[in-house]
């Protein structure tokens, strides 16, 4: 298998990565020295649809 | 602004033969150990009945009636025991016209709160009422009552977070009070007994501070529409939330047990579920909200240290509406605590409030075994979150 920074070398440039959720996504790359910021995102309502539908229902209400 | 100290029946119109307790309604039946024994304590200190036997054929039969603390303007700690003779102190807010009120905090080792229910228990209570009472009632009037929202923004300020640790807050309480009680007190003796009860307990504001808590709280249950939660609330057996928008009613899950460090020769096998109306402080940005501001308190709940600190301040404004106008933090350049729990953005982020609590021994008359912190459990959140859709035709 190709090295994946070859996947981006041709994009030019240095490899800089964002990566939202999995925090061992981001720890795999800072060990192979790639700069990466973490954010720390999960699905909203643990990934529950109806909650999630009254959360954006409410927030449509409220103008959130 | 902390006005007087009076029995529970002058200050609460509580009727005899009713024992109030801390968190949600619960039934007799329901009732985890500590809180059935403080609250045959409670029957026998009351005279109601001579031993625990008769108490609980009080209870029941119906003829000693169970209530929360929150139903009739009060706040009581771990099992929250309040009945008609008990003195409570006074707290007005002003601004919104209501009142709030709360026990005097016992001391340590065995006492009412954790569950302990032996003479010793019943007398120092009954010392309280005879003498501590009258005392700081006499103090507190002749001094013209004491505002307490600028006391608490400065004891946070010397590294009380008012759940775990209350020192400072404890001595400038009494700073500011013993004037007063020297010049009210009938002799000396009582205000010796008096000093030396405040200044040999550490925690001693902490009552105090949850009655302020739940003064500055309560008129928020009647804003129509608003998602923040009111009151969190927990009597060992279930924990229980009420939100603004929604009034008295309460939303409850099974509560959870502390994690945390424990007195030796305790352990986790020897905790209890987690109770008492003391994360009412933590409802208004106090407590592990304000953890940022108590370094000292962080470790002697087992959390770390000042990073968890810090982290733990930062990740309870990921579910707040704003920061504390008055509740200021050096260490984080001045901001509020985080205030103003969002039912929303607890549901959508999966972040439970965290508590700072101090942990009762599971078995009855042990007392406090340790300290710690504990989650809310998220399916209260869930149940507001589903009403407060169905409340607006949403679901």
């Amino acid at each position: 298998m190709a090295d994946y920074r070859d996947l981006f070398r041709h994009l030019g440039g240095e490899l800089r990565v964002i990566n939202l959720g999995l925090e061992s996504f981001a720890e795999t790359l800072e060990g192979l020295g790639v700069p990466v910021l973490h954010v720390q995102w999960t699905p909203p309502a643990e990934g529950d649809p109806g909650r999630a539908r009254l959360l954006s229902l409410l927030e449509d209400e409220d103008g959130a | 602004m902390l006005v007087d100290c009076v029995p529970a029946r002058e200050a609460l119109g509580l009727a005899e033969r009713t024992v109030l307790h801390s968190g949600p309604p619960l039934a007799w039946e329901r009732a985890c150990p500590p809180v059935q024994t403080a609250i045959l304590c409670a029957i026998r200190y009351e005279g109601w009945a001579v031993d625990d036997a008769g108490a609980q054929r009080l209870v029941e039969s119906g003829a000693v009636k169970l209530a929360p603390c929150h139903h009739s303007g009060a706040a009581g700690p771990m099992t929250g025991m309040v009945t008609a003779s008990m003195p409570v102190f006074v707290l007005e807010n002003r601004p919104r016209g209501n009142r709030a009120f709360a026990t005097i905090n016992e001391g340590l080792g065995k006492v009412l709160r954790f569950g302990a229910n032996d003479e010793s228990v019943v007398t120092r209570l009954r010392w309280l009422a005879a003498e501590t009472g009258p005392l700081l009632g006499a103090a507190l009037r002749a001094a013209g009552g004491l505002d307490l929202r600028a006391l608490m923004a400065q004891a946070l300020r010397m590294g009380d977070e008012m759940h775990q640790r209350n020192v400072a807050a404890s001595s400038l309480f009494a700073r500011a009070l013993m004037p007063h009680l020297a010049r009210t007190a009938p002799d000396t003796g009582a205000v010796a007994r008096l000093a030396e009860f405040i200044g040999g307990n550490d925690q001693f504001f902490l009552n105090l501070a949850m009655a302020a808590a739940k003064a500055s709280a309560d008129p928020c249950l009647d804003v129509a529409g608003a998602t923040m939660v009111a009151t969190m609330a927990r009597n060992g057996t279930d924990f229980g939330i009420r939100v603004a928008g929604l009034g008295p009613r309460w939303f409850t899950a099974p509560v959870n047990t502390p994690q945390g460090l424990y007195f030796p020769p305790y352990g986790a096998a020897d905790a209890n579920p987690d109770m008492g109306d003391s994360a009412i402080v933590e409802t208004v940005g106090l407590g592990a909200f304000a953890m940022a501001a108590a370094p000292a308190v962080v470790g002697f709940v087992g959390a770390g240290g000042l990073r968890d600190a810090l982290r733990i301040t930062e990740e309870m404004g990921e579910i707040t509406l704003g920061e504390h106008p008055h509740f200021r933090i050096p260490t984080l350049d001045d901001r509020g605590t985080p205030v103003g729990i969002d039912v929303r953005k607890v549901v959508e982020t999966g972040i439970t409030p965290l508590i700072n609590t101090g942990i009762a021994g599971r078995k009855p008359g042990t007392g406090q075994i340790g300290a710690g912190v504990v989650r809310a459990p998220l399916a209260c959140f869930e149940q507001a979150l589903d009403a407060l859709a169905h409340a607006r035709g949403l679901a």
